[in-house]
């Protein structure tokens, strides 16, 4: 038996009750209700990021510390020319992005789970977002300096 | 309405202490470990490729005894959630749900985890 209408912000649908308790019943179709994904209004496009940016970390993460532990010497010289090396170069610029990419995702689940209060939340996911872009742009312009720049 | 001495339904701490928890939460905190591990990232390649961060000073510092249990800690951090992480992408194509599968599978990315640092950290 429909009793109330209820129109929030973010959904419109029925009260229903019936056996066993109170039940919402959607007023949206089947599409509007995939294409608006909720209240987040995004998809499974955080999950899957996630998922995708592992994998590659597995590769880059595994590359990076065989690379590290194969080098003779950590002297600022002989990092430098290690970074200059084409193939390093190129690993690490990905791994900046990757390990930032990666890294974002994660802490902003962190976030939403113990943050309290919208207004703090909100503040901290964009503060989140700003310090990864900040730490994956210096990593990738401190690559490119290096492997684009005169031999030290 | 009077809403105290209500019976309780048996919550977290009734229960004795799963594995499959401890892996969980070190899942997250190890998450965290890497991701301020990224920030030491940033400064030794900005060191490598800016004047103005000088590479000798942090250099120094990673050679150090508080760099060096930071630069072991990254390092278990990375193989346990690496190992874990493994385990979470096989979950996600539908596998090993069943509770013995999670407690063992538990246990292999503990021993992973250790064997994987023990190896890096002095073999290499």
């Amino acid at each position: 038996m429909v009793r109330d209408y209820c129109h929030g912000r973010f959904h419109r649908g029925l009260l229903v009750y019936g056996l066993g308790g109170v039940f919402e019943m959607s007023l949206n179709s089947p599409l509007s209700r995939v294409l608006g994904s909720g209240s987040a209004k995004e998809g499974t496009d955080h999950w899957w990021m996630q998922r995708v940016t592992a994998v590659g970390l597995l590769i880059l993460g595994l590359w990076f510390l065989i690379s590290i532990a194969a080098l003779d010497s950590f002297a600022h010289d002989d990092m430098h020319a290690w970074v200059r090396e084409p193939i390093n170069a190129l690993m690490l610029l990905l791994s900046g992005v990757t390990i930032a990419w990666h890294s974002v995702l994660g802490v902003q689940v962190v976030i939403e789970d113990y943050v309290r209060g919208p207004a703090l939340k909100v503040v901290s996911i964009i503060l989140n977002k700003f310090v990864h872009l900040f730490l994956g742009t210096a990593a990738v312009f401190a690559v490119l300096k290096v492997a684009l720049g005169a031999p030290l | 309405m009077n809403t105290e001495g209500r019976p309780l339904s048996p919550h977290l701490t009734i229960y004795r202490w799963p594995i499959t928890m401890t892996l969980s939460i070190l899942h997250r905190m190890t998450g965290v470990a890497l991701s301020i591990g990224l920030i030491a990232f940033v400064i030794w390649l900005a060191a490598i490729a800016f004047d103005a961060v000088p590479y000798d000073s942090v250099k120094a510092f990673m050679d150090s005894l508080p760099g060096q249990v930071m630069l072991f800690g990254w390092c278990l951090s990375f193989f346990f959630h690496l190992s874990n992480g493994v385990r979470h992408l096989i979950w996600d194509t539908g596998r090993l749900f069943e509770k013995s599968q999670a407690n063992a599978s538990s246990w292999f990315v503990i021993i992973a985890t250790v064997v994987f640092t023990a190896a890096y950290w002095f073999m290499v």
